[in-house]
């Protein structure tokens, strides 16, 4: 039996007479990497919010980690970890104080931050950079930094807006390996990107099309469906048909 | 020429669509003109005071009665004894206490000497002080009714006359004090910060990368401002005049002249602040942190400059701001003409020279 | 004839002498379409503002349309056209304003050159009275790029156009960039996209400020020195892992669905022995073939260098 750490029903989120995102439902599994794919504008970002806790439904439910949107929003954040292409780290303070700072803010006792700081150097081979200003790391670093950091606290769910955006293709290998990773340790990983060649690495997907969810599936069926040969080609066929934009 | 006008156009389509930027630009004028006027005031009006009578004779029942009417006092309540007294300053419910000695009249009149005793509450030490002087004149002037009657050999009675603001208002000096920190604002930030804006958003490199000349960039980001600034000019003195009842009593033309003067000062400032920021944030912090409060401080329009150590009363010359106050107030208030204040126009004049000069040479047709 | 040459240029950033272009040397030539393919912080931005007269660079030389970058910097701005990475228009002008702003300020007008920029206004058009700041993302691009068309600029510099733009915009920015082409613009455009590389007619593999391959991109897939396998089964993840501990393996990394792979040995035999050693280890389904590598497999080969 596959435990379920994000279930939503019908969730729409309208601005005005703008519906941003309609009536989406979907069910996210333990462990399970979820790629969140859709055009630009086509209300990933609004969705994603709504999943974070950051912004109240209109309409429809949602739980994630076991918790309502609604109503336990603060308990919510407790239980994940989010990382956005924008979002790096404090760039002017050292590796291991933005380490010991979120782990700080996660609540993490003294204790755990340090074996968890030192074993995460450890995995990204990052020992002797521990005292170096992230500034002054490399965008690729900086980026699998921020996503271990974002773990930190073994959350229930991360999600990822756009991790590898303008990263080489090596370190965005790397990045991958560190999400299969999470993946393994049970953390489930709810991520939107731009590349198709990601979607693939996804277990399933979820394509939005104009604030609706057009297509659920694996890669692999998804292809099968749409008679494609690649998720380029499934996504375009999809997205072609959208009237809106950003 | 066609280009320059078309981003002129541009830069007022970028002032009128955004409301908070027409909202700082015009409403904080009126309402810093208002406020100043009507709430932030240093004139002392109805303080409310106690008074501890243990002699309850004519003579004090004279002066409280003096002291009662007085605009600047309200008489909260007699208290019986001293120790109440203290009290009633610790809850902040008065700012002074009189105190009248028994037996005030007979001292007066057999010893020819009587003391009153008043206390104030200091931690306000300008009120304080406005307060004990007001007091004093009260008793004075009653002291002067007493010896009409009889024939006092030397006596020096000191006329005053309160020039140019007989009223003692606030008014007179605050209107042109807010009128320099207005400009400033305006000029210096809003410049600042719309030129940082184009660095920001990338707008800056293709007008770089354009046949259109950096320095007319700088000219064409100049102009709307100055303009608007003067439309500013006008709401404040519009204020002042009908609102304020604050006439202008020199020449309307040479307070045009000199406010354009000193608005082309700020437009320098301006723009220096823009060739060495790179964010808008920091162009507000540093126009706001750096320009505004020198204003303040050094203008000479809430603080007096003569009280001020040394070393910061040099400082204080090169606050622009500050000759521009005085300019201000002279042809305002004193209604004087340009023979009076040629000094500090020329001084003005000199900032304004350097600072163009600076912020010229250090602007870059490059990105770095 | 050669719109854009380099010449060793180089530049460095701060007291540190941080270097972001590295001694880089290539010629662009006249109606060509060339690609700077690299990642964040490769230099594409840093070569883009030193062509465009923006920065200054420490060491070397260029020339666009035959002007110097350093003496001539007013010609090349009287000429060229740019579009910086970050640059997203006057949000509070409407489209038409922004187009008018920008084609004022270069000294021409709109119906000047309305030819050159028919094809891709005509799809704004319609918008024409809304704010820029209220377009979305493949709008903007487009608007963008009709401003930085609009006074015909002979050699056409776009500074990752594509960032952040979702497939379907993509493609149709390549698409309308492929129509430019045929107008006898240089088009110099720089994408950290690999899968766009093969749209150029030439291009420069670019990382950590250093070109690492100069060519066209089929002469440059051509150039891979391996044979290159997909494969895949049913327990990716667990393939990955036991692909990269095989004695023979050369090189591995995922790739969409399928792992590229190179073998030391590159025999047919030991192909056969790579298949049954993963049967062994209890992989299903597996599915192995050589394919034609891409410019992305190119760029990791020569990253790894």
């Amino acid at each position: 039996m596959k435990e379920t750490v994000i279930k939503t029903d019908k969730l729409t989120k309208r601005f005005g007479d703008f519906v941003a995102t309609n009536e989406i439902s979907l069910e996210v599994y333990k462990g399970e990497i979820f790629g969140f794919l859709g055009a630009n504008g086509a209300g990933k970002t609004t969705a994603m919010r709504m999943l974070c806790g950051l912004s109240i439904p209109s309409s429809g439910q949602a739980t994630i980690a076991g918790f309502d949107v609604y109503k336990q929003t603060e308990h919510i954040k407790k239980h994940i970890g989010y990382m956005s292409q924008k979002f790096s780290l404090y760039e002017d303070l050292t590796v291991l104080e933005n380490i010991r700072f979120f782990g700080g803010i996660y609540g993490l006792s003294n204790a755990d931050i340090k074996t968890k700081s030192e074993a995460l150097l450890n995995e990204l081979g990052l020992q002797d950079e521990a005292k170096t200003l992230v500034g002054s790391l490399p965008l690729g670093w900086k980026q699998k930094l921020s996503f271990s950091v974002a773990i930190l606290h073994d959350p229930k769910i991360v999600f990822l807006d756009e991790p590898t955006g303008g990263v080489d293709p090596v370190t965005r290998r790397q990045f991958w390996d560190l999400i299969y990773n999470a993946a393994d340790r049970g953390i489930t990983i709810f991520v939107t990107t731009h590349y198709m060649d990601e979607a693939e690495y996804c277990n399933r997907i979820s394509i939005m099309v104009d604030g609706r969810i057009q297509a659920l599936d694996s890669p692999a069926n998804l292809k099968k469906q749409f008679n494609a040969s690649s998720m380029d080609e499934v996504f375009f066929e999809l997205a072609r048909g959208a009237k809106r934009g950003e | 020429m066609k280009q320059f006008f078309i981003f002129v156009k541009k830069e007022f389509a970028h002032v009128l669509r955004d409301k908070k930027t027409l909202l700082i630009l015009f409403g904080l004028p009126v309402a810093q003109i208002l406020i100043f006027g009507f709430a932030l005031t240093n004139e002392v009006k109805k303080s409310k005071i106690v008074i501890v009578d243990q002699a309850k004779d004519p003579a004090s029942q004279a002066i409280i009665t003096k002291v009662g009417v007085s605009q600047y006092f309200q008489i909260e309540n007699t208290v019986a004894n001293k120790r109440q007294i203290e009290d009633q300053f610790k809850q902040g419910k008065i700012k002074m206490a009189v105190v009248f000695p028994p037996y005030f009249n007979r001292d007066l009149l057999h010893q020819n000497k009587a003391t009153i005793q008043v206390i104030t509450d200091a931690t306000d030490p300008n009120t304080a002080n406005t307060l004990t002087n007001y007091f004093s004149a009260i008793v004075a002037d009653y002291q002067a009714e007493l010896n009409q009657t009889k024939a006092m050999p030397y006596r020096i009675t000191t006329e005053m006359r309160m020039l140019y603001n007989p009223g003692l208002k606030g008014a007179p000096n605050f209107v042109p004090g807010v009128m320099a920190l207005v400009l400033m604002l305006v000029c210096v930030m809003m410049t600042a910060i719309s030129i940082v804006k184009e660095k920001e958003t990338g707008t800056m490199e293709i007008l770089l990368v354009s046949p259109f000349r950096p320095i007319m960039v700088i000219l064409a980001k100049a102009l709307p401002y100055l303009m608007l600034s003067l439309v500013n000019l006008c709401i404040i003195l519009l204020v002042s005049v009908f609102v304020l009842q604050l006439p202008v009593n020199g020449s309307l033309l040479l307070l045009f002249a000199e406010s354009t003067l000193f608005i082309i000062t700020c437009l320098s400032l301006g723009l220096l602040i823009s060739v060495k920021t790179e964010s808008q944030q920091v162009a507000m912090l540093i126009s706001l942190m750096g320009m505004l409060l020198p204003t303040v401080m050094f203008s000479g329009f809430m603080f007096p400059i003569e009280n001020m150590p040394m070393g910061l009363q040099v400082l204080s010359n090169v606050i622009p701001a500050k000759w521009y106050y005085i300019i201000v107030k002279s042809i305002m208030i004193k209604g004087v003409g340009f023979s009076a204040i040629w000094k500090e126009t020329f001084i003005l004049v000199g900032i304004t020279v350097v600072l163009l000069i600076i912020s010229i040479k250090n602007f870059k047709i490059r990105l770095a | 004839m050669e719109a854009v040459v380099l010449n060793n240029v180089s530049k460095t950033y701060g007291k540190e002498r941080k270097v972001a272009v590295d001694s880089v040397s290539l010629t662009v030539n006249k109606g060509e379409l060339f690609g700077l393919i690299g990642p964040d912080g490769a230099g594409k931005t840093s070569i883009f503002r030193m062509l465009t007269t923006l920065l200054l660079p420490d060491g070397g030389t260029a020339t666009v349309d035959g002007f110097d970058i350093v003496k001539d910097y007013k010609q090349i701005r009287n000429n060229v056209g740019y579009m910086p990475g970050k640059f997203s228009l006057y949000q509070d002008l409407t489209i038409e304003e922004n187009i008018n702003f920008f084609a004022t300020v270069f000294g021409t007008s709109v119906e000047e050159n309305y030819d050159l920029i028919k094809d891709i206004y005509v799809q704004i058009e319609p918008f024409k009275n809304r704010r820029a700041g209220k377009l979305s993302g493949g709008m903007k691009q487009k608007l963008a790029l009709c401003c930085a068309l609009i006074h015909k600029p002979t050699v056409l510099f776009l500074d990752e156009p594509t960032t952040g733009v979702d497939p379907v915009s993509r493609k149709e920015f390549w698409e309308m960039l492929k129509r430019l082409k045929q107008q006898d613009i240089t088009i110099v455009v720089s994408t950290p996209y690999m899968d766009e590389a093969t749209l150029c007619d030439r291009i420069a593999l670019i990382q950590n400020g250093r070109i690492l391959q100069i060519d066209t991109p089929d002469k440059i897939v051509q150039s891979y020195p391996d044979k290159l396998y997909q494969i895949k089964a049913d327990r990716m993840y667990d393939l990955l892992k036991e692909l990269n501990v095989y004695p023979k393996t050369l090189s591995c990394f995922t790739f969409g669905e399928y792992l590229h792979l190179s073998l030391t040995d590159e025999s047919e035999q030991a192909e056969k022995e790579l298949i049954q050693h993963l049967q062994n280890k209890g992989f299903h389904n597996i599915e192995m073939g050589a394919v034609t590598p891409g410019i992305e497999d190119c760029f990791i080969q020569l990253l790894k260098k």
